[in-house]
């Protein structure tokens, strides 16, 4: 079942560029970058989620790092994870030590979880004259406890920054930076209504690798390419396919391959909504762009109803609400829940979002992969055993 | 191995405080006593005692169920209800126990909780284990984030913070849930038998550096650390088990000896060794027998370490209450980063003499585990002896090979014994 698309040649353009960014794991375009702005600092950051307005504010280029799909041979990786550890940071090891990653001035490693935050030991460990933080994100939302905390955090990474790319503080255009990333992600917000309402015109396989370009590329670049990309994905002809609707969970740190993005299209799956790379999209509202931008960013974090692993959920209620709300608001008729092979986060949230869709009488399916599952039949015949069953027993 | 196994005078004791600490659970609703659960790493105990609340530790539920054979009962339980292969099955023993009917190791009711304290302290597994006790008791659950010590030390924001929640969000909480109120003398009065505990405690762990070693810093550490990790520290009982501890090492000094084993006192220390992560439970005894059958004596570990770093000078403060449980909670083992934590056990090598050092990796917690091989080949580049590395699980039987470990083991202590020759020869 091929997606019918008319194929715009400028659509198809835009797409192969966004994987040729992907696939260079040596990171071309970053060391391009690099050149073209000499003393201004690159720092990279691994899932889930970090301020890049930071980094953008010091005059710096974030990059995110997650991890080398299914192209890289794992070796020096592999010396450093047992085998029960997930993918994500052997690759990111592997990038590492092979100096793919020698353009980075530094890594931000948030608390996502026990394998992220071990990680950033090992990096500092191995790469000792390189700038590392940890952020450690609050799980008190309090602004008076969590927020004072992550405020203090936020400071000393700023003033860090600007000394790594020999910028006044007092000139760091936070501000601006906050406008520039409120901009992208409304460009990306967009993208995702646009994909909910008729992925046929914006099918997942094309908007995965247009978010994962933000990766990459300088923020207004990305933030330019969306905007045409919406432009272009309106105006196309494309007709709907019986395809089943679902909102796919689970793939927030460790990304699947591309190819597992595309067998479930072609198993009669229309993704309309997904958690990959939170890192790109959150917090999923403006950051005010009046007041103190600390203050800003750091509300940004207490206050948006964002529902991740790594994140503390407060009550039972809340659970899995965010999931529900989005599963009607972009009438998904199931969830397919895709988390990474020894994902702690995802696989011990798993019970309970499959429990609140099961009380919510929401249909779901469930499998795990790696960045480097290279086998999609398996994949594909669950899937689109999925979205028949769907499509004949559901009701639509 | 012998069925009847030889036990120290303080075992006895801490059983006897185990069991009674099992009875006043299961009778906690016809005594009116309420209930918390919370973990033991950056546990407070001392606060919830001040609100006469009885501690329960999921984990140590769990270890116990893991050395009566009743653990992989309980996983394949909790696999049944959906929970996953891949993740941590302290958790998965815990759930399995209460889908099970909540029976307590010792064949006794757990009560439910009235509270989850939930001390979110170096596992990050933590936080999602008590979102799904929530899910099953329905009850009051309250969240102290304590900061990891990415820094290497622990910074007056974190301890702010952590201090802050304490008073604002924690105390509060163990308020409604006891119905009494926080009463900091009294407090402090827990906190000062703490301290005492611990001074002594600290003493045995470093009689380990005594030729030969009185002390077994691991498979007896774990008996040692074990009122002072869980729901004793901070009461007489406690202050007495360690007195007598003190004196039962005291003892072993004086004469000569070396610890005892579940097979009587170990007699050849052939080889000082220090240890990462910690033991396996379902085959502890199986384990422990691997190396004292080879004259390996454990000298240093750092899972004696997961419920403090006393023996780098923290000692609770009755004059600083609040300061003084912020900076405990900030310092347990498992909170401090991985160039930390290899700094330490370094220490460790060259203040306990050890010939060589082993990590045992556990497939369930990715805190300690994720990073040990770096750890590894950094302790073996910094102090110039050779490790090794061998894998179990915490409590899931089906990830014990000994055949395999006891290979590993054996391979391990010839290459010991080979250096320690041509050394010698040389």
């Amino acid at each position: 079942m091929e997606s019918r698309l008319t194929p715009p040649t400028a659509i198809g353009a835009l797409i192969a560029r966004c994987e040729e960014l992907i696939a260079d794991l040596d990171l071309g375009n970053v060391r391009a970058w690099r050149a073209a702005h000499p003393g201004r600092v690159v720092i990279g950051y691994l899932p889930i989620y970090a301020p890049r307005e930071l980094v953008h504010a010091a005059g710096g280029l974030p990059v995110g790092i997650v991890g080398a799909g299914e192209e890289l041979e794992i070796v020096r990786g592999d010396a450093c994870f047992q085998s029960y550890i997930c993918h994500l940071p052997r690759s990111v090891i592997e990038l590492g030590l092979s100096g793919k990653l020698d353009s980075l001035d530094g890594m931000i490693f948030p608390s996502t979880c026990d394998v992220i935050r071990n990680l950033s030991g090992i990096w500092s460990l191995s790469f000792p004259k390189k700038w590392v933080r940890y952020l450690d994100l609050p799980q008190n939302f309090d602004a008076s406890m969590g927020g004072v905390f992550y405020r203090g955090i936020l400071e000393g990474m700023l003033r860090e920054l600007c000394e790594l790319s020999g910028v006044d503080p007092k000139h760091a255009d936070l501000r601006g930076a906050i406008r520039a990333f409120n901009a992208n992600r409304r460009a990306l917000r967009e993208l995702y209504a646009l994909r909910a309402a008729e992925p046929w015109r914006a099918p997942t396989s094309e908007v995965y690798v247009l978010v994962r370009a933000g990766l990459l590329l300088p923020v207004e670049e990305h933030t330019t390419m969306v905007e045409r990309y919406l432009g272009l994905a309106k105006a196309r002809e494309a007709r709907p396919l019986d395809n089943a609707r679902v909102a796919l969970r689970g793939a927030f740190c460790e990304q699947p391959p591309i190819e597992l993005v595309k067998t479930l299209e072609r198993a009669g799956c229309y993704v309309v909504d997904d958690d990959f790379l939170p890192m790109l999209r959150w917090p999923e509202r403006d950051v005010d762009e009046s007041g103190d931008p600390l203050d800003a960013l750091v509300a940004a974090w207490l206050d948006t109803p964002l529902e991740a692993p790594s994140r503390y959920t407060r009550c039972n209620a809340e659970k899995g609400q965010v999931l529900i709300d989005t599963v009607r608001s972009t009438r998904a008729e199931g969830v397919i829940f895709a988390a990474p092979s020894f994902c702690d986060p995802a696989l011990l949230d798993r019970p309970m979002l499959l429990g609140a869709l099961d009380r919510a009488k929401i249909v779901h399916t469930s499998f795990k992969y790696a960045e480097n599952t290279g086998q999609m039949q398996p994949i594909r015949e669950q899937a689109g055993t999925f979205a028949d069953s769907i499509k004949l027993w559901g009701e639509a | 191995m012998t069925n009847s196994v030889v036990k120290e005078p303080s075992m006895l004791l801490q059983k006897d405080m185990i069991s009674g600490h099992y009875s006043k659970l299961a009778r906690a609703e016809e005594t009116g006593n309420t209930v918390a659960y919370t973990f033991v790493p950056g546990n407070l105990t001392e606060l919830m005692l001040a609100f006469d609340m009885l501690p329960v530790h999921p984990e140590i539920n769990a270890l116990q169920n893991g050395m009566r054979k009743l653990s992989g009962e309980y996983i394949a339980e909790a696999e049944r209800a959906g929970h996953s292969e891949d993740v941590c099955t302290y958790v998965k023993c815990d759930i399995g126990m209460s889908l099970k009917g909540n029976v307590g190791p010792t064949g006794e009711k757990m009560p439910p909780p009235n509270l989850l304290l939930l001390s979110y302290t170096g596992c990050f597994t933590f936080m999602k284990w008590f979102e799904l006790l929530r899910e099953r008791y329905d009850c009051a659950t309250t969240m102290l984030h304590v900061p990891y010590q990415a820094e290497g030390h622990i910074t007056k924001d974190a301890r702010d913070y952590v201090v802050k929640q304490l008073r604002e969000v924690t105390i509060p909480a163990l308020e409604k849930a006891s119905g009494k109120r926080y009463d900091e003398d009294r407090l402090k009065e827990f906190l000062a038998r703490s301290a005492k505990a611990e001074d002594d405690l600290v003493w045995v762990l470093e009689s380990a550096k005594h030729t030969p070693s009185p002390i077994d810093a691991y498979f007896g550490g774990v008996y040692y650390i074990g009122p002072l990790f869980t729901a004793f520290r901070g009461t007489e009982a406690a202050v007495e088990y360690y007195r007598a501890l003190r004196k039962e090492v005291q003892s072993r000094i004086e004469n000569g000896e070396g610890p005892l084993t579940p097979e009587g006192q170990m007699r050849d220390q052939r080889f000082r060794l220090v240890v990462e992560g910690p033991p396996n439970w379902t085959h502890f005894r199986e384990f422990w027998k691997m190396f004292y059958d080879e004259g390996a004596v454990v000298v240093a570990s750092s899972y004696t370490k997961v419920g403090g770093l006393y023996d780098r000078g923290f000692r609770h403060d009755p004059d600083r209450p609040l300061e003084s449980l912020a900076e405990y909670c900030l310092g347990c083992y498992t909170n401090l980063n991985l160039p930390s934590r290899v700094d330490l056990l370094v220490d460790y090598v060259n203040d306990y003499h050890a010939d060589g050092f082993l990590v045992n990796s556990v497939k369930s917690c990715d805190s300690f585990s994720s990073g040990q091989l770096v750890m590894l080949r950094e302790i073996e580049k910094r102090t110039g002896l050779p490790g090794a590395f061998i894998e179990t699980d915490l409590v899931d039987p089906r990830y014990f090979s000994a055949a395999n470990v006891k290979n590993r083991l054996e391979s391990y202590f010839q290459m010991l014994s080979q250096k320690r020759a041509t050394a010698n020869a040389s």
